[in-house]
């Protein structure tokens, strides 16, 4: 029989173990999100000093680039689980791209807002249309987009795949986020923070930084981990429904 | 530092504080609806299944 | 072909087309991609007179000034090789000053002014306390005065 034959990871992937699983995890990372943001926070505006060009208001960076990070992360991370659920359809991997999507949005929501709230003392206004911001922006109708085909779609098969499939062709638009601000003239700085391992920031500051990072990734995790179980619950009910209907 | 010192930032508190404010409120609001959605769903599942008998619902206690 | 490889094929192929194709669109629109436009860009591709641009640069030092009685202020921006003269006339942001990076928005004269309608303050990605950034200039300008005595006595040494 083929069940006896798969890999033990595949047993991850199926619902009935992801459940219990989650049920353990979710609470673990709330907590851990509430405590990393609290301690991140202290440090944020107690002890990390003024900026010597923005005074106060560069504080707003403890929010905005990890919230910024995590919108392209997120898209990432949803654009793998949509190849995973078109290419060997699993269908758990299908379920945590859709229980990923509103986080992701959520937080690019937040990423413009607090950058339109940064720009404004800072560059003198809200919203300038530059390549930075232009392609943040693209990723929010980018989630909006994936949700809306999803639900407008009723059969869920078809739905899954026509959304997965607009999941995958618009992770282009990532790197295009990313390096915008080396490949053209934007009002936007560039990156303090590189994968070349520099960094133009005092240590505080960027330790307030991670401390927020991380907790937004445990906020994730924790929130996305309940949307997950929500879904497997819907998607049960709906199939002990059609299997009552057969029955009829 | 007085308080309001510390809540004025330099002159820049509005902007600091609805940013941070805004983010606060996204965030409670979405883990309040997941939530919701969640405990709905059980519910409704466990009245299914008190119906039409239980299905394979191995480990979804929780 | 396994079905699933299959699947997996045209996926790569569909991701990789796309992205060739969005790679020549935005070469192709460079242009208009570009937020701002340098001093020596503008002299030397005789931008159209009288058409709303960007220009970008640092606002030069000792070149600001501001008219009496009124809010218009003047300024040079810069890039080091080239230098435009900016006429604005409105509220500065916060961190405009002399050194600093700033886009300004607006049209180009052809008496060679240009007229700013936005100013906006382009700042870097370095973020210090104040007093590091005090020991910086401290430091920098240690090394210059070094520098300038070494040329004095260098001068002195060859009987200048």
């Amino acid at each position: 029989m083929s069940a006896t034959r798969r890999i033990p990871w595949m047993k991850y992937a199926s619902a009935s173990s992801f459940y219990p699983l989650a049920n353990r995890l979710a609470p673990l990372f709330m907590g851990l999100a509430i405590v990393l943001a609290v301690v991140g926070l202290y440090m944020g505006f107690f002890v990390a000093p003024v900026d010597y060009q923005q005074g106060n208001s560069y504080r707003i960076m403890f929010l905005h680039v990890p919230a910024a990070w995590m919108s392209m992360f997120i898209y990432l991370l949803l654009a793998m689980y949509a190849i995973i659920s078109l290419v060997w359809r699993v269908k758990m991997a299908d379920i945590m791209a859709y229980s990923l999507a509103p986080t992701g949005a959520m937080f690019t929501f937040v990423a413009l807002v607090t950058g339109a709230l940064w720009g404004r003392p800072t560059w003198g206004t809200y919203w300038v249309w530059d390549a930075r911001l232009t392609s943040e922006l693209l990723l929010l109708f980018l989630y909006l987009g994936y949700m809306g085909l999803y639900s407008a779609i009723p059969d869920r098969q078809r739905a899954s795949r026509a959304a997965s499939f607009l999941a995958i062709v618009g992770v282009v638009n990532v790197p295009i986020i990313y390096f915008s601000v080396v490949w053209w003239n934007t009002l936007h700085q560039g990156a303090s923070i590189t994968f070349s391992g520099g960094t133009s920031m005092t240590s505080v500051m960027f330790t307030s930084l991670l401390l927020m990072t991380f907790a937004c990734w445990a906020y994730t995790i924790a929130v996305v981990l309940r949307r997950a179980q929500a879904v497997i619950l819907e998607r049960k009910k709906v199939a002990l429904w059609a299997s009552q209907i057969s029955k009829k | 530092m007085s308080i309001g010192e510390f809540l004025d930032m330099g002159g820049h508190g509005f902007y600091i504080w609805s940013s941070y404010g805004i983010a606060l409120i996204l965030v409670l609001i979405e883990t309040f609806l997941v939530g919701r959605r969640r405990s709905k769903a059980k519910k409704e599942l466990e009245q299914m299944e008190a119906e039409f008998g239980r299905a394979d619902n191995q480990g979804m206690n929780g | 072909m396994k079905p699933r490889s299959k699947r997996f094929v045209l996926i790569g192929t569909i991701i990789v087309a796309f992205g060739l194709a969005v790679m020549l669109v935005l070469n192709a629109f460079q242009e208009n991609l570009v937020f701002f436009h340098t001093p020596t860009e503008v002299k030397e591709r005789t931008v159209a007179y009288d058409r709303q641009i960007r220009i970008g640069g640092l606002v030069e030092k000792g070149t600001f000034k501001r008219e009496e009685e009124t809010t218009t202020v003047t300024f040079n921006v810069t890039d080091g090789d080239s230098s435009i003269l900016v006429s604005y006339t409105g509220i500065l942001p916060d961190l405009f000053r002399e050194g600093q990076g700033i886009v300004a928005e607006g049209k180009l004269l052809t008496s060679g002014v240009f007229v700013a309608s936005h100013v906006f303050a382009k700042h870097d990605e370095t973020y210090m306390p104040p007093e590091a950034a005090e020991a910086l200039k401290r430091v920098e300008e240690k090394a210059e005065a070094e520098n300038s005595v070494q040329n004095l006595m260098k001068s002195v040494e060859k009987g200048e």
